[in-house]
């Protein structure tokens, strides 16, 4: 019997197309002020209202799922490669390479993520590429301590024997025969990596660390820090767009990680 | 190995750690774009005969390794630098603030590890009933929200629309008045703040909570109990919450690092005079000593948070010796 697709995967795959289509679904720069300051939703032609520079709430939310997405995705996709790179290397070397990997990446789980991405951007400047960069070096270790699990598990595997004995070389062996043995837990991982980003994004914006050019969640709930005791919407829109995508992404992975685990099948 | 030993070693362990941490804090400085002098300084018009100091003190104009042991040299004498935007030295600055954070951060995790653990154990007396349906669908929820837009929401709500309870800050050290209707006004001040910080962490401790629970109720040791007429409480207490400690002590010990970071955020949404909030307003002044000054303290909470979880860990699971 077929099944219709998830729930999660659906509203994920809109998203991304709403992003996509940003600029089609509301034309225009959503960052242009207008006159009409503080509106309440509901307004003639403003449905979510207004902010305080007279901007329409929901051409700014739309182009902010850009920002959220992009650095979602671009930084759960680097950090990916780099821990898959060092797992892999760690898990199928073993000994020394095995034991820096390991107390690299330890050193990186004890920094405190957050406060040094935020001093990072501080200093460096804004800027969405530098956002991407600073959240996946710091969230490649998990992925590497799984990705190394399963490799050193699988090192010794008849079908490894098989393709070492057939000439092909380590680096080969590895990329075609290993990994895909092992994508199913890296990309529920993975996964669980976006949600994690969109909230550390959504937490820059807020500390006004966002790119000034570009709307952002994140930056929209800094705003409306000043405006909460007159324009709740201002805050309420935006915080309600970040937990709906992160709760997306998240039932992503869970759903992903219940699908492919073979006790529940 | 003894637990003096094991303690020990885990602390010859965290050495390296903490090290790392500081010889990273120096790199941030030597690659911040433009001069380093102006992350040593920060970027506010300092005295000219202060700069100079700086440069001679720190060797700005000597090779990379003198200047890094000139630093650690700084770091090791507790000397963080001079905030030109507070005008104090950053030490005694976040030193000054550290009381308000410890207070916001102890009691958003008291009462998450209360409310999480009694939350995880309701929900697992009956799998799959009401009262565990909606434990897992609140802690789902709850785990996905920025919790500092939590604490916009609580604002809106017990604040703005309400009028129950203030918005910003703490007790006003003039004008709360003594004894028990003080504590009630600090408490006021303090109960919003702490309630958005703390939800991640219900989430989080109801979450292992559950899970290791299901997993004793199945054992042996416990049908044993109810034959011999245990009461329910009794096994929750004496049985489940015994063997499900350890996982609960790891969870919160190895989040030490997101309470923290959920403080700056949470501090700066209610305008809490806490460490949190001066990272936000060092940030906005580009006062880069003091940054840097609260992420050292922050890396080093982290080490040490996870040092005492190790330890407490081992002494309370007797399966790790």
């Amino acid at each position: 019997m077929r099944r219709a697709p998830p729930l999660p995967l659906v509203g994920v795959l809109l998203l991304i197309a709403l992003a996509l289509g940003a600029s089609w679904v509301s034309p225009g720069d959503p960052l242009a002020g207008s006159a009409d300051a503080l509106l309440p939703p509901g307004s003639a032609g403003h449905l979510l209202g207004t902010d305080d520079l007279g901007r329409d709430m929901l051409a700014m939310l739309i182009h902010g799922s850009r920002v959220s997405l992009a650095v979602g995705l671009a930084s759960s996709g680097v950090s990916l490669l780099l821990g898959v790179l060092a797992g892999a290397t760690a898990g199928w070397l073993g000994g020394w390479a095995d034991a820096v990997v390991m107390r690299i990446s330890e050193f990186f789980q004890t920094l405190p993520r957050f406060v040094l991405a935020l001093i990072v951007i501080a200093i460096a400047g804004p800027g969405i590429g530098k956002v991407i960069l600073v959240i996946a070096v710091l969230g490649w270790p998990q992925t590497a301590r799984v990705v190394r699990a399963e490799i050193s598990a699988l090192r010794g595997a008849a079908f490894v024997d098989a393709a070492r004995l057939g000439g092909m070389p380590a680096p080969l062996i590895v990329l075609r025969e290993v990994l895909p043995q092992i994508a199913a837990p890296v990309l529920v991982l993975a996964a669980l990596d976006v949600a994690t980003a969109i909230l550390l994004e959504a937490g820059l914006g807020f500390f006004g660390l966002g790119d000034p050019n570009l709307a952002s969640w994140g930056a929209m709930l800094n705003e409306a820090q000043q405006y909460l005791r007159s324009a709740w919407w201002m805050s309420v829109f935006p915080g309600l767009a970040i937990g709906i995508t992160v709760l997306l992404f998240n039932a992503l992975g869970d759903r992903a990680a219940a699908a492919l685990d073979p006790r529940g099948a | 190995m003894s637990l003096p030993a094991y303690i020990f070693r885990r602390l010859l362990h965290a050495i390296p750690l903490l090290l790392a941490v500081a010889v990273m804090n120096f790199m941030l400085i030597a690659l911040a774009p433009g001069d380093p002098l102006t992350a040593l300084v920060g970027d506010f018009p300092a005295p000219a005969e202060y700069v100079a100091k700086v440069r001679v003190d720190y060797g700005l104009d000597k090779p990379m390794p003198v200047r890094l042991v000139r630093y650690l040299g700084h770091l090791a004498q507790g000397d963080f630098g001079y905030s030109f935007a507070n005008r104090m030295p950053v030490a005694t600055l976040v030193w000054e603030r550290l009381g308000a954070t410890l207070r916001l951060t102890g009691t958003a995790l008291g009462s998450a590890a209360l409310l999480g653990v009694l939350l995880g154990l309701l929900a697992a007396r009956r799998e799959g009933g009401w009262v565990d349906r909606a434990v897992r669908m609140g802690s789902t929820a709850a785990y996905a929200l920025p919790e500092f837009w939590v604490g916009q929401l609580l604002i809106l709500l017990f604040a703005v629309h309400l009028g129950w309870l203030p918005s910003q800050g703490d007790a006003p050290l003039r004008g709360t008045p003594p004894g028990w209707e003080g504590v009630l006004v600090s408490a006021s001040y303090l109960l919003l703040p702490a309630f958005a910080l703390a939800l991640r962490y219900v989430a989080l401790i109801a979450r292992i909570t559950r899970a290791r629970a299901v997993e004793v109720l199945r054992a042996e040791f416990v049908l044993a109990a109810r034959a011999r007429g245990a009461s329910e409480t009794r096994i929750m207490l004496d049985h489940v919450l015994r063997n499900a400690a350890p996982a609960i002590i790891t969870v919160i010990g190895y989040n030490a690092g997101f309470l923290l970071a959920g403080s700056a955020l949470i501090e700066t949404v209610f305008g809490w005079p806490g460490v949190g909030r001066l990272l936000f307003d060092s940030i906005a002044a580009r006062d880069t000593p003091t940054m840097l000054a609260i992420l050292l303290m922050v890396s080093a909470t982290v080490v040490v948070a996870n040092l005492l979880t190790d330890v407490m860990h081992r002494l309370l699971d007797r399966r790790v010796h």
